[in-house]
């Protein structure tokens, strides 16, 4: 394609609308206008100049600014819809069965639609990433196909600028000074304009005097930030570089920690305070006895020794002793653990006595672990209690008449015994639960006799690695600093040019805040005697106006 | 007099103040007449806005007294938030209008800030003891930036309504006449919910009720106005208590729908009364007031302090708000409803400077957007933290 040529004998590149050399108009668009575009003045940009081949369309598609509010605005509505319910995140349930049990339970036919179309885990939908994917994607080319030529333009600015682009600004002044002698007014101004901070260019009888115009680049800082924010996010992804694992220990107790291998964690004791204060208004209202001051595990974290065996625990080493509480999370080697539950005397242990039903002799105690069931509780050799099936959270008989568990925390606990006596050497099978027992034949000699139980405070803790932390801290530092840049700051440039007959003609633009740049331009305007400036985009009457507010103030 | 009763009288202070400086200022711009009485209505305009820092520095002593009597920042809770955001609307109002000079700016801001007040005292005001999760230096310096970065993205809807005021014509029949008269009915309601609850707690109605939770479990329930919708499966317990009219099921709070239809069946008295007595629309009412604003230079202010508010907001709602949930919950993102919604705040003004810089949205549209921005901002104070039960509810 072949360059544009203006008047002044410049080329430019295909698509530019502003000369870069006089700033003449070159497309009829910017001949009609009152006001020019500004925004990229002296360059053109890719996406509105080429669109033939696939790549240019995919490239404009993506470019396009209503293309990006668009997706903007969509993700927007689509997150809000997220949280017209529960999130499943939210929602304790163990299984896909229950989670969806629990949306038809709780919302009704909404809370099953809602279900079905996936919006209850909305934000981990493919169709969700794909939108941020393509918001991403839309930053990055919009950056490039508008960022490449603004540096342009903003590097090649020349100070000496054709009448038809002074006049098209929206603030100009033309005409004579207003007092004495006009032969340095030139000078007065860029004596003036250097003081008010801004950097100034003369040729000859023309200036030109621009501040701020490192704020231009505002956006684009800020966009380059929301990129790398977005690849951290995208890094969680692959295995290794994000750890989510979590653990239930009781006190007393020494476990491997998910996800942290080597290491191993004892939990001395869990607190739970409460506030003392009296209660309020908003307690009583619903019926809340007691405000939570503190949840805290004071734990031992040891590591396995080197040579040691991987599961081996009888080689530990101490790391360190800490008080893991809520805001103040154990950290060590780029892991952290975080005190995100507990449960106060939860059953930890239950007895039976294996006792004959008729004599009521007892052959010998079984102790049974809540968490960790045996399979078999061997009395001596001819007496022993096997642990056919173990329902932690019991919650009753299904159709088939098999019994069914809520959740593996023995909130309820039910067992199917086989009881191995000298009398039954094959063993006699019993269904027990609490205060119920279940037996198949009904005519058993033996039954397990509950006998106590213990209890034990237990502690739910998340163990998080995030090895993206860096790069998202960094994203974010980035984002912010550009978005300071490009909203604290404004890019404000003023043209003037005296000519032969000492007629001076002044136009003046800013990417945004005219009302500073005005205040700018009434100073250099009282200095130098410079004819009076006009807002061309104000109306008359709304003129007036603005002349009240200046002498209000 | 204790630090906490000087506190509850500062902030009285401060609303009278306000009050008084909304009056000063409708009175400022309405005496402009050609005859001289400019510098008058100046005089007067200065005094307004001198009256309005006594009041922010009240407002600013309520904070800090309640500080150092509660020992942690006051934004715990829903009164102590939603009287901090107020606060720091009227500061952005000072802010704005010594960089701009224009009182009339206050017009809409300190009625605002009135109404955010006055909607905060219906909460319970006494100081609660923080749970575990907020016990952290990260409360004051996340919620106080998130706060402040509201109050300056809402200047932006301060300025576009009175931008929309002026510009929207209330003589022809349309969809901005009636949209605009709409916003100004739900400032109405508003009003309604802050004199219902104030007539029933002055008369003293209490109504307990027991109900049956979303989990099954049967709780109790006090009900400070009479009750339109029950608790799911709700027994009245007070003796001569009305029973509800209409019960509903679980997963819908009773009490809260019942205050919300309280409060707009009060405001729509309210609102029908001003239309009989006036015969006129509120947004003819309020037109001769701002008939001598300059319409860029507000078009300008609310751009403004979108740019302004924009990045407070970003620190403080999303950096601040990441850096505080890793360190609570060992995420910095958890899709929580707040968090979403700050996220979709986020966007929107994202969206709106985007519409303006590339697609020239500028007067009347971005005005508009600007409302549209301050009403995210209040559904995520309000609905969210009311309604949409999660990590950040307050109630």
């Amino acid at each position: 394609m072949k360059n544009v040529v203006c008047v002044c004998g410049h080329e430019n590149p295909v698509g530019t609308k502003i000369c870069a050399n006089c700033g003449r108009p070159l497309t009829e668009e910017a001949k009609s206008q009152k006001v020019l575009d500004m925004k990229y003045d002296g360059s053109a940009i890719r996406s509105k100049t080429y669109n033939k081949s696939i790549i240019d369309k995919v490239w404009n598609f993506f470019s396009s600014v209503k293309v990006g509010v668009a997706l903007i605005i969509i993700t927007l509505v689509v997150s809000s819809i997220g949280t017209i319910l529960k999130q499943e995140a939210f929602v304790e349930a163990g299984n896909e069965a229950g989670r969806a049990a629990f949306y038809e339970e709780s919302y009704g036919s909404f809370g099953k639609l809602y279900y079905n179309l996936g919006f209850s885990d909305l934000y981990n939908q493919i169709w969700y990433l794909v939108l941020v994917a393509m918001l991403g994607i839309s930053i990055i080319v919009a950056s490039i196909d508008r960022g490449i030529p603004l540096h342009k333009s903003l590097k090649n600015q020349r100070v000496r600028r054709h009448e038809s682009f002074m006049k098209r600004q929206r603030v100009i002044a033309e005409g004579t000074v207003t007092t004495g002698d006009s032969s340095n007014t030139i000078d007065a101004v860029e004596e003036k304009m250097k003081k008010l901070n801004y950097k100034v260019r003369r040729e000859g009888k023309a200036l030109l005097a621009e501040k701020g115009r490192f704020s231009r680049y505002g956006p684009y800082i800020n966009h380059l930030g929301l990129i790398i924010f977005l690849v951290g996010v995208l890094l969680h992804k692959f295995p290794g570089i994000y750890v989510d694992e979590s653990m239930w220990i009781r006190e007393g107790e020494t476990r491997a920690i998910p996800g942290m291998d080597g290491y191993f964690l004892e939990n001395k004791e869990f607190i739970f305070e409460t506030h003392d204060n009296d209660p309020t208004t908003a307690q009583i209202q619903q019926g809340v006895n007691a405000v939570a001051k503190n949840y805290q595990t004071d734990i031992v974290l040891y590591k396995q020794a080197d040579d040691a065996v991987p599961g081996q625990t009888d080689q530990l080493e101490v790391v360190k002793e800490y008080s893991i509480r809520v805001n103040h999370p154990l950290e060590h080697d780029g892991y952290a653990l975080y005190q995100m539950d507990f449960r106060l005397n939860e059953l930890k242990e239950m007895s039976f006595q294996l006792t004959n039903k008729d004599t009521g002799v007892s052959l010998g105690e079984v102790a049974i672990d809540l968490r960790n069931p045996k399979k078999e509780y061997i009395i001596d050799e001819n007496i022993k209690v096997e642990l056919m099936e173990y329902y932690p959270d019991f919650s009753g008989f299904n159709n088939e008449g098999a019994p069914q568990t809520l959740s593996p925390n023995p909130n309820n606990p039910a067992f199917i015994f086989n009881m191995i006596t000298p009398e039954h050497p094959d063993g006699e099978i019993s269904f027990v639960a609490i205060q119920q027992t279940v037996e198949p034949t009904g005519d058993n000699t033996y039954k397990m006799a509950f006998s106590g139980i213990d209890t034990v405070n237990m502690s739910g803790l998340t163990i998080r690695m995030d090895k993206t932390i860096p790069i998202l801290f960094v994203g974010g530092f980035i984002f912010l600093l550009g978005l300071a840049i490009g909203s604290y700051w404004n890019h404000r440039r003023i043209w003037i040019e005296q000519f032969e007959n000492g007629r001076i003609r002044l136009a003046a633009h800013t990417n945004k805040n005219w009302f500073s740049i005005k205040k700018d331009l009434d100073a250099i305007t009282e200095y130098a005697h410079l004819p009076q400036y006009i807002d061309q985009l104000d109306d008359e009457k709304e003129t007036e106006n603005d002349e009240d507010k200046k002498e209000e103030s | 007099m204790s630090l906490i009763d000087l506190s509850g009288t500062l902030l009285e202070v401060a609303f009278i103040a306000y009050l008084v400086a909304t009056l000063l200022i409708g009175g400022s711009i309405k005496s402009k007449k050609p005859d001289g009485a400019q510098n008058r209505a100046n005089k007067w305009g200065r005094i307004a806005i001198l009256v309005t820092i006594i009041g922010f520095l009240a407002h600013l002593g309520y904070f800090i007294t309640r500080w150092i009597y509660s020992g942690h920042a006051p934004v715990s809770n829903m009164f102590e938030f939603t009287t901090a955001f107020g606060m720091f609307l009227v500061g952005a109002f000072i802010l704005i209008y010594f960089m701009y000079r224009v009182t009339a700016l206050g017009l809409a801001a300190l009625p605002i800030a009135l109404l955010i007040i006055g909607w905060a005292a219906m909460f319970p005001q006494e100081v609660t003891p923080l749970v575990p999760s907020l016990q952290s230096h990260w409360l004051t310096i996340h919620v106080i930036t998130a706060a402040l970065g509201q109050s300056i993205l809402a200047i932006s809807a301060v300025a576009g309504l009175i931008y929309l005021l002026k510009d929207v014509d209330t003589k022809k029949k349309g969809k901005q006449r009636f949209w605009l008269e709409a916003i100004l009915y739900f400032l109405v309601l508003i009003v309604g919910n802050i004199v219902v609850s104030t007539v029933f707690n002055v008369a003293g109605y209490e109504a307990q009720y027991s109900y049956v939770d979303k989990n099954g479990i049967e709780q109790q329930i006090i009900y400070n106005v009479p009750a339109i919708f029950g608790m799911n499966e709700s027994t009245t317990l007070t003796e001569g208590a009305m029973d509800p009219l209409i019960e509903v099921p679980a997963f819908i709070h009773g009490l809260k729908l019942t205050t919300v239809v309280w409060s707009i069946i009060a405001g729509t008295i309210i609102y029908i009364l001003i239309r009989l007595i006036t015969r006129r629309r509120i947004a003819d009412m309020l037109q001769p007031l701002v008939k001598k604003v300059n319409l860029q230079l507000f078009d300008e202010i609310g751009y403004r302090s979108v740019l302004i508010g924009f990045p407070v907001f970003s620190l403080g709602a999303l950096v601040f708000a990441m850096i505080w949930a890793q360190e609570a919950w060992g995420r910095f993102w958890g899709w929580d409803p707040k968090e979403v919604w700050a996220l979709i705040t986020w966007l929107f003004y994202a969206a709106f400077l985007h519409l303006r810089l590339s697609k020239g949205w500028e007067g009347n549209k971005s005005a508009w957007l600007a409302l549209i921005g301050f009403a995210i901002i209040i559904f995520n104070l309000v609905v969210v933290n009311l309604v949409i039960a999660g990590l950040h509810s307050y109630a």
